[in-house]
Formats: C-alpha cells, structure tokens, sequence
C-alpha cells in the first residue's frame, strides 16, 4: 500500500468511491426485489411495497452515482490542478454529513415509508417526486455539502493549474448544483410541478452529467492511455457545444404531454433527435484515441478503467442514443409515453452513460491507492464487465419487447384504460419480457459480486512489477 | 506548413460552446416565461366566461368532464360542461360530487390541495405514471377519472366519486387484479382530495395524451 502519496483529495475520493460501490449494491438488491414483484406480486407485499422498492432502487443509484461523481472530481482535482485540495477539512466533514444524511433518509424510507397529506411528510419522510423524493430537509442538507464541495473545486482550481478539463467541470457543476433548486419547491399544479421537476431530470442526466461524463472521460483517456491532452481538450470543448446545443432544448421532448403547449412538440423533436450526435462522437473520440495511441506504442496502464471507459462509450450512445431517440419523437411518444419504453431506454442508458464511467474511475483509484504503474484485467474484473454489461444489455432487449407489447395493446388496442393497462400486462410475451428482466437482472448481481471482489484484491494479483514508489526510491 | 486551422484550435470550439451553451440557456429561458405564463391555473371566472385554460380552474370538480376528439385540434381534448357544436367546452353542465355541485373556489382548491399532498404523501408516483410520468407497475393516472371500469363499479356505491374513495381507503379488499394495491392509510378526507384531485386532473389539456382513451372497448383481445 503506497496511500501516503496520495493528496488528501485523492484519499477523501476513496471514501466517497466506497460508500458508491456500497449504495450500488443496494440499487441492484432493491430493483431485484421489484422485478419479483412484477411477475409475483405478493412477494413483500404489505412489508415492503413496489413503490417503497423501486423508490430505493432509484435513488440509490442517483446517489451513488452522485457519490461517485464528488469522488472522481476529488481524484482529478488535486493531480489536474498540481496542488493539494482547498479546505480538505472542510471536505471531510461534508463527507460524513452527507453520509449519514443518507442513512436517515433510507432508514425513513425502509421503516416510515409514507405519511399523511400534510406538509410535514414533505419536509421529513417523502416528497413523492419520481428520482428526487428526498424529503425537504435532505434537500436542504444536500445543498449545503455541495455548496462545500463547489467551494473547495473553486479554490483549488483558482490557486493551482488551470486545465480545459477543470474548466468545463467548474461550470458544469455549478449549472448541476443550481439545477437541484429547481426541485425544491410544492405547488398543487401538477403540470407546473412536472415542468420544473424536468429540469432537475433532464437537465441533470441529459446535459449537465453528460458534460461532466465527457469531462472525466478526457481525463480517464490522458491518464490511461497517455492521450494528447490538447487533443483531449479541442474534443471536449466540441462535445460541449453538441451536449449542450441538444441537451438544454432537448428537455422539449418531456413537455408534449403534461399540460405544455404544442411548440414543445417541434422543439422537443428536433433538439432530442440531435442528441445522439455527441455520443457518437464520445466513441469515436475514444476509439481514436486508442488506435493512435497503442499504434504509437503506449500501452494502456489501466487495463480496466479503459475497458470500461469503452463500455462506457458505446453504452452511452446505444442506451441514451439510440434507445432514447427511438422513442422520443412526438408521433411515437404519444403511445410510448408512461410505457416500458422509458424503462427500457433508462436502464441501458443510466448503465451506459454514467455506471459503466464511475466503475472505470474507481478502477482509476484503485491503481492509484497501490501506486501501481500498470493496472491489468484479473479474471475477476474481466466476469464483472462481462456479467454486468451483457447483463444490462440483454435486460434492455427484455424491457423493450415488453414494451412493444404494452404500446401495441394497452396504447394501441385498448387506449390506455385500467383494462388495457392489465391486458398488457398479462400478454405472454410481456410476461416473458419480465422474466428474462429478472434473470438478467440475477446476471448483473453476479457480477456486481465479482466486481466487488476485484475491487478489493486486483491490485494484489498483479504481476511482479516496479511499483512508482519504487521507481522514486531507486532513482533517488 | 500554413496557418493552424481554426478547426483544430481549442479556443474556437471553447468559444463556441460557450455560444452555443448561452443561446440554447437564454432560449430555454424565453420559452419557460411563455409556457409558465400558459400553464397557470385558471379561475372560476375563467369558467364563467367560457375562456379554456390548459389548467382550469379546480371548480371544474363541479361539471361534467369528458374526453373528444377536437376536429381543430385532430386530437382528443378535455370536454368540461358539455360540447357545442363546434366540439368546445360548453362549461354549462354540471355533475355532482359527493353530494355536490357548487363547490366555491376556495373549497375547491383546499381540497385539491390536500389531494395532492396525499399523492406525494403516499409515493403514488412511484407505481403509477402521472400525466404518463412515474413508475409503470400499475395504471396511468392521467384520465383515471373517466376509465370506463369506474362507470361499472359506480351503481353499487352511488356513485364513481364514492366507488373510487371506498376503494382508496382500503384497496386490497375491493383488489381487480392480482398485482394489487397496498392499504396505504388514506383516510376518508384524504380519499375525497385524492378522487378530486383526479376529476381535476382529467380537466387538464395533455395534447391528446393518452390517445383514444376508452374508445376501443375490447377490439382484440390479445392475450386470449
């Protein structure tokens, strides 16, 4: 172990990484026990509630990934910037604050559950919001640590090297921090509520986090691959543009149907059709990169981070790209809308865009924490990225046949009453559809396993090589 | 060698993100002051005067509501008070809930108020969609108000309004399916929001979302 050459930074991002991987495990467990439920309802029922599982489910793995993102920006921050963090104690205690916020708030949603309609269940078990039910005062809570972790990003970047990858995370994360306001507030118009409520979702996963994911994707690329940083920036600054030119109009296409005028229509439509562009260029860049690279000689020092940056990639534009754009045009969306077809297109996308990226990070930090120059794949890691991967990939192709027969005969046939909605629901085909969800989704859990265990010993089934420590004493 | 190429220059395309990042924000901007401007809640003097709101007022909870295709529109939209002739809102005919039809304002919005705290209470979002927004594990919620079952079920409670309280206050014991839904604590009040709050809900214009609403009744069945 060679953590005393980490920054202080570096060490706080190994906190954060290991409280990600943790909540990880519990997004996998808490879906598992919602697609039980779906093909046997009583499973839990009374006990544990569908929408108590999928509530955690969710969040578990917006925090996580939240937790995960904190932690990679702790990571790069301090080598990116040449300087140890700003107001690392500061840092420190935000962490623990945070942490044990979120245990309250899962022990509240596991044991509370739900309360009364009155504001005080807002304000301290549930505000009932899809993705963001976090009670008030969490709300709250949540803002003041990441108005501490912004801070300590600013100072940082202010008093060290200010890179083009710092550049553009110091604005995306401020427009990411603001945008959680925008979720903060009740009002009995629920069309006004599902309107602001868009931009904390949208804005979050459809612009601000993909800028962040090209960001620290640059950076897995110069750190692995020992990439042309100017090249890495020009890139990202184009991504930027795309990401951002698609993504903020984009939020159109969740105005068609809640109470919004008809000029979201066209907008929403043009805008989220753009939005694969930039993901195809997330692939590309990555794929030129390593050819250019390993063709001149270098070789990947991080074997699993690459792998699943790569994964990352063209999970990214499959998941968000391809899937999100099947469904996002307002003559498809009118019957797919509130259908399986979201849950399809989420799932591959969250995965592809955001899970699979953290994964490679937390590798990142891993060969840091042992200080070793070269990170290979372990047979261990090499199971986790299959498992998980094909897992998720074929868990999507289960959603989206049941989704085809939700739109055909609950939209298409019946016209989306209670009778058609169960009519769906009982199609052999839809069944089917379930079934392999779940087995997949047993499928993802393996290899959650196995990724836990490599996270835990690959540094140690390394071949015998010259650690950086070594190399410094030597030299020295 | 040239000139460097602006195409390959870090500062073009950093000053171009920031462009275009301003623009589309600013844009965005623009539109929601419009769209926010469209989707305040309308008054009882709305209704009065005949004027449709995207999201009238809660007194709707008074009139009959229904869901047409508008010929203007080519999509089905909320019909409250009965249809004219040119197929609009006529917002003369009334319906009584709970035993009433002349909920004030004020009574109106107190209730819808309380119906959706309870919605939010009691996570309905997190099984059902919404306005289409939600989880997909039980039925959309949008245009419950007008599903053909509740018309079924209402003789035997005297009423849909009373059928749909009966049932949120202890859903196991009226269950219609296997997958049913949990007792979720609901008292009598809070049912009466939540029933209110759907009769409002299905009043409000969705762009034809979900088409053909209990138009097709039983075409095909398909999993026979």
């Amino acid at each position: 172990m060679h953590g005393s050459n980490l920054y202080e930074g570096q060490k706080l991002a190994l906190k954060y990484f290991t409280v990600a991987i943790v909540l990880f495990g519990a997004q996998l467990l808490f879906g598992l026990f919602a697609a039980i439920q779906f093909m046997y309802p009583n499973f839990l029922f009374g006990v544990l509630d569908f929408s108590i599982n999928r509530m955690v489910h969710i969040n578990a793995l917006v925090v996580w990934l939240l937790y995960a993102m904190i932690g990679a920006v702790y990571w790069l921050l301090p080598d990116e910037a040449g300087r140890e963090v700003v107001g690392i104690k500061l840092g420190n205690l935000a962490f623990y604050v945070l942490t044990a916020a979120v245990a309250v708030v899962v022990l509240v949603y596991l044991f509370i559950q739900i309360g009364p309609g009155k504001e005080s269940t807002i304000w301290f078990i549930t505000e009932g919001r899809e993705y963001i039910e976090a009670p008030r005062w969490a709300d709250i809570g949540i803002v003041v640590v990441v108005l501490i972790f912004l801070y300590n990003v600013y100072a940082t970047v202010m008093s060290g090297r200010r890179t083009g990858i710092l550049a553009v995370l110091m604005a995306d994360l401020i427009a990411l921090a603001g945008l959680y306001l925008a979720g903060m507030f009740y009002t009995d118009n629920i069309a006004v509520d599902q309107y602001w409520w868009w931009w904390v979702v949208h804005l979050w996963v459809e612009a601000t986090w993909e800028v962040y994911v090209a960001a620290v994707g640059g950076y897995i690329l110069i750190k692995t691959l020992n990439a042309n940083r100017k090249v890495v920036e020009m890139w990202l600054w184009i991504e930027v543009a795309m990401m951002f030119g698609s993504g903020i109009l984009g939020l159109g296409h969740h105005y068609f149907w809640i109470g919004t005028p008809e000029y979201w229509w066209e907008i929403g439509a043009l805008f989220s059709a753009l939005e694969p562009v930039p993901l195809v260029g997330l692939f590309v860049h990555v794929l030129y990169d390593w050819g250019k690279e390993t063709g001149k000689g270098n070789k990947i020092t991080n074997v699993p981070a690459f792998s699943w940056l790569t994964v990352e990639t063209f999970g990214n534009f499959l998941g968000a790209g391809v899937w999100g754009f099947m469904h996002t045009l307002p003559q498809i969306n009118l019957y797919t809308h509130g259908t399986q077809w979201p849950a399809a297109h989420g799932h591959l996308a969250f995965f592809g865009a955001y899970v699979a990226i953290m994964i490679a990070a937390v590798y990142l930090a891993i060969q840091g924490k042992a200080g070793l120059k070269e990170l290979k794949m372990t047979k261990a890691g090499w199971w986790a990225i299959t498992l998980i991967t094909v897992g998720v990939l074929l868990m999507t192709v289960s959603l989206t046949i049941a989704a085809y027969v939700q739109t055909m005969v609950e939209r298409g046939m019946y016209g989306a009453t209670w009778e058609g909605f169960f009519a769906a629901q009982n199609n052999e085909w839809f069944w089917q559809g379930m079934c392999w969800r779940l087995v997949t989704g047993l499928m993802v859990i393996v290899g959650y396993i196995f990724l836990v265990y490599d996270l835990l010993t690959c540094t140690k089934k390394q071949p015998v090589q010259e650690s950086e420590a070594e190399v410094a004493a030597a030299a020295a | 060698m040239g000139k460097p190429s602006v195409w390959s220059s870090n500062r073009f395309w950093r000053r171009s993100a920031t462009w275009v990042t301003g623009v589309s924000a600013v844009l965005l901007i623009l539109l929601t002051f419009d769209s926010m401007s469209q989707m305040q809640m309308g008054t009882a003097q709305d209704i009065k005067n005949k004027v449709d709101k995207r999201i009238p007022s809660p007194v709707v909870i008074n009139y009959k509501i229904d869901y047409q295709l508008s010929r203007k529109r080519g999509h089905e939209v909320p019909i409250i008070g009965g249809m004219d002739a040119n197929g609009n809102s006529k917002y003369e005919e009334k319906e009584k809930f709970f035993g009433r039809d002349n909920y004030s304002e004020k009574e109106a919005r107190e209730l819808i108020h309380l119906g959706k705290l309870t919605i939010q209470a009691k996570n309905c979002m997190d099984c059902h969609t919404l306005l289409g927004n939600g989880a997909y594990y039980a039925p959309d919620l949008t245009k419950a108000w007008l599903d053909p079952n509740w018309n079924t079920l209402a003789p035997a409670y005297g009423g849909k309004e009373y059928a749909m309280a009966t049932f949120l206050q202890n859903p196991p014991a009226m269950a219609m399916h296997e997958r049913k839904m949990p007792n979720l604590g609901i008292t009598k009040k809070e049912a009466k929001a939540v029933v209110a709050y759907l009769k409002f809900m299905s009043a409000i214009d969705t762009n034809g979302f979900p088409r053909n609403f209990g138009k097709i009744k039983g075409a095909v069945d398909a999993w026979k």
